[in-house]
């Protein structure tokens, strides 16, 4: 039902909108949304949209109650955040407000903030998943369907026609030709499907910083391309010198020591992709981050070879992030870029502090692939 | 329209509350759902506002507060006559019949304390033409620049004076001097017509058109300087109506803002009274008449989620209820006078009774003639806050929390007395409109020891500008220097003046 305040209401969700997509950088490098998130809700915190008035100042002011306790006392509480019934006077209380948000909300303001193209998806045109909806009504089916109110309405109809109904006593005896049955019909879809591996260095120069760096840029990533697909596959692959497959809470939570063999998570993931994602059936997307330290030169070179002959071709996009570290030195991105001189679907993106997330999700999502 | 089963209810409270000595506009129940009811509350009760996005933060708030049971808004009551107040669906009979003995006394409260008694009583009408006219506005200037005006309005609509409209304030601008001189030679020639005039809310008085034109076109009596105001005046709306460079449909705008403030303003003039009489009057019709044995049990339910008391709070409902209790008390036993206050024999006050009867004839009395800051300032003695462990708390910057600061009761009163005068907002007036001899605005703000929010002050002097044109002053304290907060369109300053420039 709509109300009268429905303009006002969506008024003031297209302002509290705007506030978020003006503040989105400071959002992404604090990184407290991720801690909000709930199933397909966000919880976003937002800086009180008020009215500036004249007013005292609240910490000067304190206040009067009611209750036990000696001077000196705390009360455990802040009474000033209270919901503002406490303070004598009639002024609201001071709401720290929260705005909720679906992902897609946040996924549109995101797109909107970073002027990101929509996804042409690859050649999946093709591939159609027939779906059954029972949504039509027939005059034949099995007794199981049969849809009584349709077929006591038609039987109603016919005696009204036929003169036969009596009001005074509406006695309504269906035919055979009255009964009508649940049917389906058939609609064909097309179907997109898309998986996200994300690959991680954990080797011992990835600090905590650094994970919190790729904790929230994967966050944002997996926000804009769930949007953009349906029902998509994630993957987690962690890496230092030997790669494995992890699920989503140990690849962040994980602290590995040790050497960095890029190479091991590149050859995992081709098979991966090789055995369970077929490239004319699957969107693929490979993030990769790391530090850049690669153990050696053979080493670089064998990432080089799996890239360009087994996963480049295959997938969508190749993302590299590489985020600074005191440790490591980087030079797997300038190796990369010499190797890869114009790179198709290989995106390079150095991420040197956490206000460079945004922009660097910008040079991942910015293509539109 | 009610159900057969409430509109009964309805009767049986109103029979037994009439009985019971309140006296009441005619009252209208309307049924809502709790959407509906969330809408309503964001409108401060009334059906239609203009529209604005602030009313829709406060339907999210009370949407999110009712969907995760953080809030539940029971009575809901607008001072108009009819009376009309909002019932939830799916609230229990007993809770039903409770909200509506409460609003019986809620429109009692409103229909005879002295203080609403300039309130219009068409408000809900009146809000209704308000909406129509700004969407007028809108449809002609565009959403936009409507919407910022509006903004910027409510962010001053805490410069009033409510207590204007009940003592005869200076006048405040020249054209009021010769409102008042006309009226005065007006009441000299014809006694009964300026008693009509007089009628006339007076802080409309040179708001209607007539009054305008005829200020406008005869030439005052001269005052000596052309400064405005001649006398200092906290109306600053109004002032700014009279003398701002405003256009036509901004007028309109501020003229409703400023009216609906003033019709609020009682409201929150009354806060604990208003509260604490329409749960005295609810308490005392449910137990007395209204329930019977198998209902005892829910009715002190709600109560006591009514009356409950959180740590650093304070519950007007609760300390209204007990302090009108107490006040019958004690009228009943004669517990005041000079009598009653030279005692100083502790068992002869513990059984003091005169017999003399007159509680229920003095909070009668005192519902008509008080507001919370008198109601406090005459009644509160060091016996009731003591019993109910009242205490004043502070923010200790050493536990960077609040802790209890005092149980005396001039520290406590003083402190209540603080909070509750203007409604809690600072006292700013305007002194002068040519400060400096550049058409500058200088307002004043009268600092009783608490020092404004200096970001939010500044913003409001940004916001003042857009409506002045030229820059705007504020001679405030901080930290007990007396300083000006200054801004001229572009940038803010703030200097420190001589200490003998602040009052208060």
């Amino acid at each position: 039902m709509s109300q009268r305040i429905d303009p006002d209401h969506s008024r003031f969700r297209q302002i509290v909108r705007g506030q978020i997509k003006g503040n989105l950088r400071k959002y992404i490098s604090s990184g407290e949304l991720i801690g909000k998130k709930g199933k397909d809700r966000v919880t976003i915190p937002m800086p009180s949209i008020d009215l500036p008035r004249f007013k005292y100042g609240s910490k000067d002011q304190g206040g009067v109650s009611q209750g036990p306790g000696d001077v000196g006392d705390g009360l455990g509480s802040d009474p000033q955040s209270g919901d503002g019934e406490g303070q004598a006077g009639n002024q609201p209380g001071q709401h720290e407000m929260e705005a909720e948000f679906t992902l897609e909300e946040l996924a549109r303001i995101l797109g909107e903030e970073l002027e990101l193209p929509h996804i042409e998806p690859k050649g999946m045109r093709t591939i159609r998943a027939p779906r059954d909806k029972y949504n039509a009504i027939r005059r034949i089916g099995p007794e199981s369907l049969k849809h009584f109110k349709r077929t006591f309405r038609e039987a109603l109809k016919r005696q009204i026609i036929m003169g036969s109904y009596n009001r005074e006593q509406p006695i309504i005896v269906p035919r055979r030709e009255d009964r009508r049955y649940r049917s389906w019909k058939e609609s064909v879809v097309p179907q997109t499907n898309a998986v996200i591996v994300y690959l991680m260095d954990v080797s011992g120069s990835m600090g905590d910083e650094q994970k919190t760096m790729v904790r929230i840029e994967s966050f944002w990533i997996d926000t804009w391309l769930r949007y953009q697909y349906k029902g998509i596959e994630s993957r987690y692959i962690i890496h230092d010198t030997k790669a494995r497959e992890v699920d989503q809470d140990t690849f962040y939570s994980t602290k590995e020591s040790g050497g960095t063999m890029i190479s091991s998570a590149y050859l995992l993931t081709a098979d991966l992709i090789e055995a369970e994602y077929p490239s004319d059936a699957w969107n693929v997307y490979v993030f990769h981050f790391s530090d850049g330290d690669n153990w050696s030169r053979e080493d670089t070179q064998k990432c080089f070879d799996a890239l360009k002959v087994r996963l480049l071709p295959r997938i969508n996009l190749f993302g590299y992030g590489q985020v600074k570290s005191p440790y490591g030195s980087g030079q797997f991105l300038h190796d990369l870029e010499e190797a890869f001189p114009h790179p198709e679907n290989l995106v390079l993106s150095p991420i040197e502090d956490r206000n460079a997330i945004m922009d660097s999700i910008r040079d991942f999502l910015g293509k539109g692939k | 329209m009610l159900p057969p089963y409430l509109q009964e209810m309805q009767t049986q409270v109103e029979t037994v509350a009439h009985a019971a000595g309140l006296d009441f506009f005619e009252t209208r129940f309307i049924l809502v759902d709790t959407k509906t009811l969330n809408e309503v509350a964001a409108y401060g009760g009334f059906p239609s506002r203009y529209p604005h996005w602030r009313f829709g933060m406060e339907y999210d708030r009370l949407a999110k507060g009712s969907r995760y049971g953080l809030s539940k808004i029971y009575e809901l009551v607008i001072n108009n006559d009819p009376c009309y107040a909002y019932l939830l669906e799916g609230n229990n009979l007993v809770d039903q019949k409770m909200v509506m003995a409460h609003v019986m006394a809620h429109n009692d409260f409103f229909k005879n304390n002295v203080y609403f008694k300039f309130t219009n009583r068409k408000m809900i009408d009146e809000m209704a033409n308000h909406a129509v006219k700004v969407q007028k506005i809108i449809d002609r200037i565009g959403i936009e620049s409507v919407e910022n005006f509006i903004d910027i309005c409510h962010s001053m609509d805490n410069l009033i004076d409510p207590y204007s409209l009940f003592i005869a304030r200076p006048p405040a601008t020249r054209r009021e001097l010769e409102d008042l001189i006309e009226e005065a030679r007006l009441a000299a020639a014809d006694a009964p017509e300026a008693e009509k005039k007089g009628a006339v809310r007076s802080y409309m008085k040179g708001f209607l058109a007539g009054d305008r034109k005829n200020a406008a076109e005869t030439p005052g009596p001269s005052i000596g300087l052309r400064k405005e105001p001649i006398n200092p005046t906290r109306d600053v709306l109004g002032f700014l109506l009279n003398c701002a460079p405003l256009e036509d449909w901004q007028r309109t705008i501020l003229e409703i803002v400023r009216e609906e403030a003033y019709y609020f303003a009682p409201q929150a003039m009354t806060k604990i009274m208003n509260e604490g009489w329409a749960t005295f009057w609810h308490s005392r019709l449910m137990t007395h008449h209204l329930i019977d044995a198998s209902e005892v049990i829910q009715f002190a339910h709600t109560t006591s989620g009514v009356t409950v008391q959180a740590p650093g709070q304070l519950n007007p409902y609760k300390m209204g209820v007990e302090l009108f209790r107490d006040i019958e008390h004690r009228w009943n036993r004669g517990m005041h006078g000079k009598a009653w206050r030279d005692c100083d024999d502790y068992e002869k006050k513990k059984h003091w009774d005169t017999g003399a009867g007159e509680g229920l004839q003095k909070i009668f009395e005192v519902r008509r003639m008080f507001n919370d800051v008198t109601f406090i300032d005459e009644f509160l003695t060091p016996e009731f806050l003591t019993e109910r462990l009242f205490y004043t708390y502070d923010y200790s910057r050493s536990k960077s929390e609040y802790v209890i600061s005092s149980r005396e009761f001039s520290e406590i009163k003083s402190r209540l007395l603080f909070q509750l005068t203007n409604g809690g907002h600072p006292i700013i007036a305007v002194t002068d409109s040519d400060y400096v001899n550049r058409g500058e605005l200088l307002l004043e703000h009268r600092h009783y020891g608490v020092d404004l929010e200096v970001p939010y002050a500044k913003s409001t002097l940004e916001n003042l500008f857009t409506i002045w044109k030229k820059p705007v002053n504020l001679v405030t304290k901080v930290k007990d220097q007396p300083t000006l907060l200054s801004f001229d369109g572009s940038d803010h300053s703030s200097r420190e003046l001589p200490v003998s420039a602040v009052g208060g």
